[in-house]
């Protein structure tokens, strides 16, 4: 599973568009829990990809329902890089 | 389970909108009169909501070769491009296009839709990368859904965001950069100068889809890329006729040496039927005629110019600054609005477009106008007094209330 670190990351990334205040762990999902819209969501992957300095590729999105298994995605990506 | 239950969300939603009589999504066109009038729920009304820009629906030269093919080649090929179904008239349409266009090739396709879905799915390949603007038509992203390359994606027109993207791929990776020229439900351009010169700087080959911009921007009428001056930056345009060409039918256009090889291997280009020789005829005669039509692209410019300042001076939410093309996107604040709006608009008489998610992006909630060259100055008039009286009857806030 994804370290701290990488979740941490994210959270933050998160906060400024968690309105509902939901409080943030790995199997929060982005749809049921922080109800996103698909502009806030697309948005949200584009700030993550800048934060990592990588592509995540719109294939893989509909995989990704939860924090989690987005961060998980990003350190596959980050590995895959170096 | 049954299959179709996972649809009834969206049966629900669209059964909570609030029109009354008329369904903009089930309108039946009963007599088309003009270009841009037709008869609709026994009204007589002006249409402006067509994708018909040029006005060729009507064009005498089109509408005489159409009946002159269907005469002498009959109603249909009944086969497809690589079998039966090439005739004369398929490949000098393909000629007149490369002419138009200044460049070597051109495939014909049976829609734009599938001109899009063949090229993106065949050029871009396993181990390629396909770059597309977010707001990019359901035919692009069909495209890619369709075929085996990582898809990328940047925020609409921006930029910047697409630069650090493209920083970020395989610098000897195959990469197909795909925009539009005009966006078709806002009606805003490209900035594509930047966006190319980006493309080629990052090692893209790219593609324009100039689906709402052929006919009328550029001085030849071939779309923004040669309006803007940068033709040399793209290496595939697609079109299609369904728009100011006034028929049905795609076309990619490409100066590539290895062009002609997407004719075995493009599926959608292969498993079809082509385009019956009497829309081949008036296709013809249709581009023909658009190529001289430097009167008709002024005229439809400026109804496009009146019809944005109008809507502004009434204080209506416009998606553009100015009038970037012919469609003019009014925003309105939720679907419910829109569907109210939409409706009363019919019965004043005027039918645009109602537009909203999953066709346009996210939070927009428009009603599409699209002008027309042949409506005149009075009509353009007429669909402004309209929308200020139906905002009145429905009692829409406008901007400088
Ligand atoms: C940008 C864009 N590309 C392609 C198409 C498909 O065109 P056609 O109607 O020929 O399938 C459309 C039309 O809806 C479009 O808006």
């Amino acid at each position: 599973m994804a370290t701290a670190e990488t979740l941490e990351k994210i959270y933050a990334l998160i906060e400024p568009v968690n309105r509902k205040s939901c409080q943030l762990a790995p199997e929060t999902s982005f749809a049921v829990d922080l109800e996103l819209d698909s502009l806030t969501v697309m948005d949200l992957v584009a700030d993550i990809e800048d934060e990592f300095d990588i592509v995540i590729p719109l294939n893989i999105l509909p995989d990704l329902e939860t924090i989690v298994q987005v961060a998980d995605a990003v350190e596959k990506i980050v590995a895959e890089n170096e | 389970m049954d299959l179709l239950d996972k649809f009834d969300s969206i049966v629900a939603q669209r059964t909570a909108l609030p029109f009354e009589e008329a369904d903009p999504f089930t309108v039946v066109m009963d007599k088309i009169i003009s270009e841009t009038e037709a008869i609709i729920n026994g009204r007589p009304t002006i249409l402006a909501g067509t994708n018909n820009y040029m006005g060729m629906t009507f064009n005498q030269e089109a509408l005489e070769a159409a009946h002159k093919a269907l005469d002498d080649f009959g109603t249909g090929t009944t086969g497809s491009r690589v079998l039966n179904g090439t005739y004369g008239s398929h490949k000098t349409l393909e000629a007149r296009i490369a002419e138009f266009y200044g460049v070597e090739h051109c495939m014909v396709f049976s829609t734009g839709y599938q001109a899009n879905l063949g090229m993106i799915s065949t050029l871009a390949g396993k181990n390629d990368y396909v770059i597309i603007d977010a707001d990019s038509h359901a035919s692009i992203y069909d495209g890619c859904a369709m075929g085996n390359a990582t898809i990328v994606r940047f925020k609409h027109n921006d930029v910047a965001q697409l630069e650090r993207r493209l920083k970020r791929l395989p610098e000897d990776a195959g990469k197909l950069l795909v925009v539009e020229g005009i966006y078709s439900m806002l009606g805003d351009s490209a900035p594509l100068k930047e966006i190319l010169e980006l493309g080629k700087e990052y090692g893209c080959e790219t593609l324009v889809d100039e689906a709402h911009s052929m006919g009328f921007c550029g001085e030849k009428g071939r779309g923004i890329a040669e309006d803007l001056g940068v033709e040399h930056m793209v290496d595939y345009i697609v079109g299609t006729f369904s728009k100011s060409v006034g028929t049905i039918g795609g076309f990619a256009v490409s100066n590539h040496p290895k062009f002609d090889v997407l004719r075995l291997v493009c599926r959608p280009y292969v498993f079809t039927a082509s385009l019956p020789p009497s829309v081949v005829a008036s296709a013809i005669a249709s581009i023909e005629a658009i190529s001289r039509a430097g009167n008709r692209r002024a005229h439809l410019w400026e109804n496009a110019k009146m019809l944005h300042g109008g809507l502004k001076e009434a204080g209506f939410d416009l998606a553009t600054e100015k009038a970037e093309s012919p469609i003019i996107a009014v925003c309105l604040p939720d679907i419910e609005t829109a569907t109210h709006f939409w409706e009363n608009l019919l019965k004043e008489g005027v039918y645009v477009n109602m537009a909203v998610p999953p066709a346009t992006p996210v939070g927009y909630n428009l009603m599409r106008v699209s002008i027309c060259a042949q409506h005149t100055t009075e009509q353009v008039q007429e669909i402004i007094t309209r929308f200020i009286n139906t905002a009145k009857k429905i009692n829409l806030k406008l901007g400088n209330a």
